[in-house]
């Protein structure tokens, strides 16, 4: 399967990935080496394979429906870029 | 002091040859000295490190003394450590204090360990050479012109340039292994859920696994006591029993069936690396062990699958560097989208972008059955191959990588050149299996490393495997320094 750069910039706006329009170019040219890599896969036939999405053969645990964890908000917004109040400060949404 | 390994290091600290602070002193030392040339750590911890080593002494003062107490290592910067740096390689987490210890590095101070600092690795650990470190590439301590591998390329070369007795490391595709092999030292990854990733940095959660680099397998076993076992607080972390991984050590090897992946013998070995995996086979025979070959049909197809696997897997976990709770956050944002695309743009390295846009476009609407579900259906056949394969032979045998380190810069004008580093590494991790690397010969100078896998669970086996083999040879005891 072929990529073109504007395919690129849809995946990199899907991604959250501000893209220079100098660099498209040549990050579609990589983007589009690893596909021709991947592609790869499509020579074996996998029709009747169920697939692997990982390898642990214990299942999920349950657990007790009760609080864990203590309040640690101050020690955890220590690390944030901005706060006020016990919230997280970014740009205003609404006008 | 700086040849002793943990075992070694244990038995001096006991008959009070040296103090922990002494050996830990000496060690931040030769790290102030070496580590300029070679770039093994992101953050030293100078005084924490000597405040553990002084309690640690107390403790071995009062009778109270394991057999990790006052034992320094290293942690590669990956692993979260309270109110220490966690860079995970990264601009976007330069400025990251952890809050918490990762449940590896708690297990680690509890059992009595020093901290030295945090190892240098590639960005999210996505990379085989330590090539994509904001903090700049590691040098192989064997020739400073070559890498150390990746991602845990830090942790290796400071392993063998002897700037800790031992460290962590994480392995998702061979990050353990691959440096391993490339510095001439000892790596386990284990089997997936054996050790918990609680306060590891994901990168692809299905793959992640933590384990040993050390001098020898008997320190990789001391040290896999310590990090192995259930962890309530990491889903995947098995509630399987643990053993004793130092028990067997000592087993005889008569008997051991070592299944040959042909496929792991065709074109693309270097002849050279080939001819030394070949002697160590023999030496394996010599003790008893017999050779089978056997079939890893589609291991062609590993890199692909893992390529759509690991990215997607990477894509939702790196989504939520988003710079409004933690980490880097762009100046003067215009609005909310361009907070989240120029604090991601500008604190991403290009390779971890790269990724994470083949990550998105393979699980995009129109793809996901394409990329997605025919890797996992890959996945599947993978590892098909190697329980077909464990029906005939106990472990598995081959080259951890098809050549010793290259020259640094060499493989980066095309990502796939790469991502093809880890051919022989890579089918180990999609199938979850536990893995080791040791050393097993040197190629102009540069070490060779041996690979042998294991069936589930099956780590005390490996260990034992390799530490028969370092009885009887002296490859892991070769140093660059």
């Amino acid at each position: 399967m072929s990529i073109e750069t504007s395919d690129v910039e849809k995946i990199a706006h899907l991604a959250r990935l501000h893209l220079e329009p100098s660099q498209s170019a040549a990050v579609t040219a990589s983007i589009a080496n690893i596909l021709a890599l991947i592609d790869t896969m499509q020579e074996v036939a996998t029709d009747a394979v169920p697939p692997l999405a990982h390898t642990s053969t214990e299942g999920q645990r349950l657990r007790a429906d009760v609080v864990t964890e203590v309040n640690d908000r101050d020690h955890l917004q220590q690390i944030a870029p901005s706060t006020e109040n016990g919230l997280y400060l970014v740009p205003r949404v609404i006008e | 002091m700086f040849d002793k390994g943990i075992a070694e290091l244990s038995l001096a600290l006991t008959r009070k040859e040296f103090s922990s602070r002494e050996l830990t002193a000496a060690y931040l030392d030769r790290i102030n000295a070496a580590n300029p040339a070679l770039n093994c750590y992101i953050t030293v911890t100078a005084e924490q490190a000597l405040a553990q080593a002084s309690a640690a002494d107390a403790l071995r003062a009062r009778g109270e003394a394991g057999p990790f107490t006052g034992i320094p290592i290293a942690h590669k910067d990956i692993f979260c450590t309270r109110d220490v740096r966690t860079s995970c390689g990264s601009r976007m987490l330069d400025n990251f204090i952890s809050p918490y210890d990762a449940s590896v590095v708690e297990r680690f101070t509890q059992a009595g360990a020093v901290t030295l600092g945090k190892t240098n690795m590639d960005e999210f650990a996505m990379g085989s050479s330590n090539e994509t470190s904001f903090y700049g590439p590691v040098k192989n301590p064997w020739n400073v012109e070559r890498v150390p591998g990746g991602s845990s390329g830090g942790s290796a070369a400071a392993v063998a340039a002897r700037l800790c007795p031992a460290a962590t490391g994480t392995d998702t595709g061979g990050s353990i292994r691959q440096p391993a092999a490339f510095c001439g030292i000892t790596g386990l990854k284990p089997t997936y859920g054996r050790v918990s990733r609680w306060g590891m940095v994901a990168f692809a959660s299905s793959l992640d696994q933590a384990g040993p680099m050390t001098r020898s397998a008997e320190d990789a076993a001391i040290m896999l006591n310590i990090m192995a076992g259930f962890d309530d607080r990491d889903s995947t972390c098995s509630e399987r029993p643990m053993e004793d991984y130092r028990a067997k050590l000592n087993q005889a090897l008569a008997g051991l069936r070592i299944g040959i992946p042909r496929q792991h013998f065709a074109a693309g070995l270097n002849p050279q690396v080939e001819k030394a995996i070949r002697a160590a086979l023999a030496e394996f025979e010599n003790l008893g062990a017999t050779l089978k070959e056997v079939s890893l049909e589609n291991s062609h197809l590993s890199v692909p699958a893992y390529y759509v696997i690991a990215p997607a897997e990477a894509s939702a976990n790196l989504s939520r560097y988003d710079g409004v709770r933690f980490g880097y956050r762009c100046e003067n944002p215009r609005d909310l989208e361009d907070l989240y695309k120029r604090s991601r743009s500008e604190g991403f390295g290009s390779e971890v972008k790269r990724r994470i846009m083949v990550g998105t476009y393979a699980l995009s609407a129109g793809y996901y059955d394409a990329y997605y579900l025919k890797a996992q259906k890959i996945r599947r056949l993978i590892k098909n191959d190697f329980d077909q394969a464990f029906a005939d032979v106990d472990v598995i045998m081959g080259p951890t990588s098809p050549h010793p380190a290259f020259r640094l810069g060499a493989q980066n004008d095309d990502p796939v050149t790469m991502y093809l580093e880890d051919i022989y590494t890579i089918a180990v991790n999609l199938a979850g299996l536990p893995g080791i690397s040791i050393p097993a010969g040197l190629v102009d100078g540069l070490p060779v490393g041996l690979q042998i896998v294991g069936q589930d669970f099956a780590e005390a086996r490996l260990l034992n495997v390799a530490h028969q083999f370092q009885q009887a040879t002296d490859w892991h005891r070769k140093s660059p320094v």
